[in-house]
């Protein structure tokens, strides 16, 4: 890899694989991936005591309360059930959603079977998730934006200016915080900014319909703080990654090559340096963006934000299997989903990792 | 670093044999860790921290589960004091005693769900690496380990385990053992890669050509020289490996999924606490203190150790 590879005739290297194929190998590979996790998540939610009767009323009979479980599938055994999930999740609610995104019809929509809520009395699973998805991802795209933002300026300057105050200065903010668990720094922003100063809301309001310029200002001002608290945490994982990707290219040879070409220090470290810096940056990047999912459950926990990390908290504690299920599948779905993407922008940004 | 000279002879020439001292392995590593200032603060204040939970609660033999309101009706909600060092909760219950026990099963909870992972993931790593007929099977499954989201996860298997282990073992030792178990079965992956890598390249190294040649078995091979030169790299991950247990823990049990309210974990503690943050922020300041503290000094000791166990990557 390390350069040699140009001096050989093309014939010797391995084919490079055109772009059009290396996505669509990488897509065919989550397939089997997909089925592995979706299996491995309905088995453990399968083991569960829960009772989707449970939540009816104490006056329905047990005989009443079988035929229930029956018309539910429940005494299916477990491969039937499974493949009926399986159809469930990939064929039905699809379908639905396409259905509700367009205002269409396909096939018989009534009769359809969905994937539905034991907390909330046959509710569709997606139906909640969907009304809860623009409140998570509001916080947490933000939240990843500004991480960006504020990471990978700093982790340039550090790397260029290694030793300096500014690099030791941001290598240990980074790493404080890197190591105080978002609940505690939530909490102190609460403690400093909405019981002190008052500047922020203590708790965030989901129904806030953003109408006119006022309302738009207090939506900004009750996500500052959960904005903050996510983004600076990423912030500090993004700006020490990209400040050691920095430092491995900086004593790279073609550097030196640019350098001794007379281009100015500016022009070397933003043409040639960041640029190839920026790759696995890129792709740790997009690696991230489950992670922060996951982490907005705890941050949506400080600020009672109402969204899917909220949703899944509360479906635990109802024992709603369903919507466990289904929201655990998204968040694996997601994390394969931005592996794939990761691949991919590196396939795209590096060429070398499609000679297979 | 002392270096002793000694005369060769004394109608010699006066040659002078500059003669090293001799330092074990282990020394060298301690020499390179010395100098890793933030290292040593790290070391200061996570053994203060472990001396605290461990003596702590002998010195300071308040109950943590005694509520003062007994004895005086304003005793809710105290800031510290000379009476209550750290204050007290809602309840009139000592802050100070409980952070102190609590912190036992939080850095508890750490170190076993550290062994559990290093555990797994040094064997999976090692099994992948040495046995190439391992490899891809086990990699694939490692893979899959890692496309699954851990919190959510997390959460569900503790959801569905809790009841039924607390009836078998009791509701304190169950859910300890609960915790440890998934979080340790949830986050040996990186163990594991970290492992099967060392060992592939210490695979390709002349000892253990050289082993193979003189008729070496081969569990005596791995046993012998593929572990100890993989040694390093274990050692960093468990350190830093404690950390991340501690971290989920706290996670878990602010979301109030973890530990029942008798055990006063310092997640727990924060999860108890957070609604009380305008009476007596000093609730959610120390035991959220203690955590941050914690996993500071010990991601602090993993990065002097990484630097000191492997010079070669120093930077």
């Amino acid at each position: 890899m390390e350069g040699g590879r140009a001096f050989f005739p093309s014939f010797i290297l391995p084919p490079k694989i055109a772009l059009g194929q290396y996505l669509v190998r990488r897509v065919l590979t989550i397939i089997p991936t997909l089925i592995a996790i979706s299996f491995v998540i309905f088995a453990v939610l399968d083991l569960a005591p829960g009772d989707p009767t449970s939540a009816l009323p104490e006056t329905i009979r047990p005989e009443v309360r079988q035929q229930i479980r029956k018309a539910m599938g429940l005494d299916e055994p477990f491969p039937v059930k499974y493949g009926l999930w399986l159809r469930q999740f990939f064929v039905n609610e699809p379908l639905s959603l396409i259905e509700k995104a367009f205002d269409i019809q396909i096939g018989d929509g009534e009769k359809r079977l969905r994937v539905t809520s034991w907390g909330s009395r046959g509710v569709p699973v997606m139906d909640m998730i969907v009304e809860r998805m623009p409140q998570t991802l509001w916080v947490v795209g933000l939240a990843y934006l500004v991480a960006i933002a504020i990471a990978v300026p700093v982790g340039v300057v550090s790397a260029i200016r290694q030793y300096s105050i500014f690099d030791q200065v941001g290598t240990f903010l980074s790493l404080i915080g890197y190591s105080i668990p978002t609940f505690f720094t939530g909490l102190l922003m609460i403690l400093l900014f909405s019981v002190k100063l008052k500047w922020f809301p203590m708790i965030y309001d989901t129904n806030l319909q953003i109408v006119d310029w006022n309302s738009f200002v207090q939506q900004l001002r009750q996500s500052a703080m959960p904005v903050a608290v996510l983004g600076f945490f990423q912030a500090a994982t993004l700006a020490r990654f990209t400040r050691s990707s920095m430092l491995d290219n900086i004593p790279m040879d073609y550097v030196r090559t640019a350098t001794a070409k007379g281009f100015r220090e500016r022009y070397v470290v933003i043409r040639h340096i960041l640029r190839n810096s920026l790759i696995p940056v890129v792709t740790l990047i997009a690696l991230g963006i489950p992670a922060i999912f996951s982490g907005a459950i705890i941050t949506e926990q400080i600020f009672r934000v109402n969204g899917l990390g909220a949703l899944l908290i509360g479906a635990i504690q109802l024992n709603d299997i369903p919507l466990v299920q289904t929201v655990t599948f998204i968040f694996a779905f997601l994390i394969v989903v931005f592996n794939l993407v990761a691949d991919v922008i590196y396939g795209i940004l590096d060429p070398r990792i499609r000679y297979s | 670093m002392a270096v002793r000279t000694q005369t060769a002879s004394a109608d010699n020439l006066a040659v002078e044999i500059p003669e090293r001292r001799y330092r074990t392995l282990w020394g060298d590593v301690w020499l390179r860790f010395r100098r890793h200032k933030l290292a040593l603060v790290g070391v200061f204040v996570l053994g203060l921290l472990v001396l605290g939970v461990l003596a702590g609660p002998l010195v300071y033999t308040v109950d943590p589960e005694y509520s003062f309101i007994v004895d005086d009706i304003d005793s809710i909600n105290q800031p510290p004091s000379v009476q209550y060092r750290l204050g007290t909760d809602d309840l009139g219950r000592d802050t100070l005693a409980r952070n102190l026990f609590g912190g036992r099963i939080s850095l508890a909870v750490g170190v076993f769900a550290m062994f559990v992972s290093i555990t797994f993931g040094t064997l999976v790593g090692v099994l992948s690496g040495f046995f190439r007929r391992l490899d891809n099977p086990l990699m694939r499954f490692t893979d899959l380990m890692l496309a699954l989201p851990s919190l959510p996860l997390l959460l569900v298997i503790i959801m569905l385990f809790r009841d039924s282990l607390k009836a078998l073992l009791g509701p304190e030792l169950g859910i300890f053992l609960l915790v440890v178990l998934v979080i340790g079965i949830l986050g040996w992956m990186p163990t594991a890669r970290v492992v099967r890598g060392s060992v592939l390249s210490i695979k390709e190294k002349e000892f253990v050509e050289a082993a193979v040649s003189v008729g070496t078995r081969e569990p005596v091979i791995l046993w012998q020289h593929i572990l100890p030169n993989v040694l390093s790299p274990i050692i960093v991950s468990a350190t830093l490996g404690v950390a991340a247990a501690i971290l989920t823990e706290s996670a878990l049990s602010f979301l109030g999924l973890g530990f029942p309210s008798n055990v006063p974990t310092w997640g727990r503690l924060l999860f108890e606490n957070k609604d009380f943050i305008t009476q007596n922020p000093w609730l959610v300041i120390w035991p959220g203190m203690f955590i941050s503290l914690t996993i500071l000094s010990i991601n602090f000791i993993g990065d002097g150790l990484r630097d000191a166990l492997d010079p070669r990557q120093r930077r």
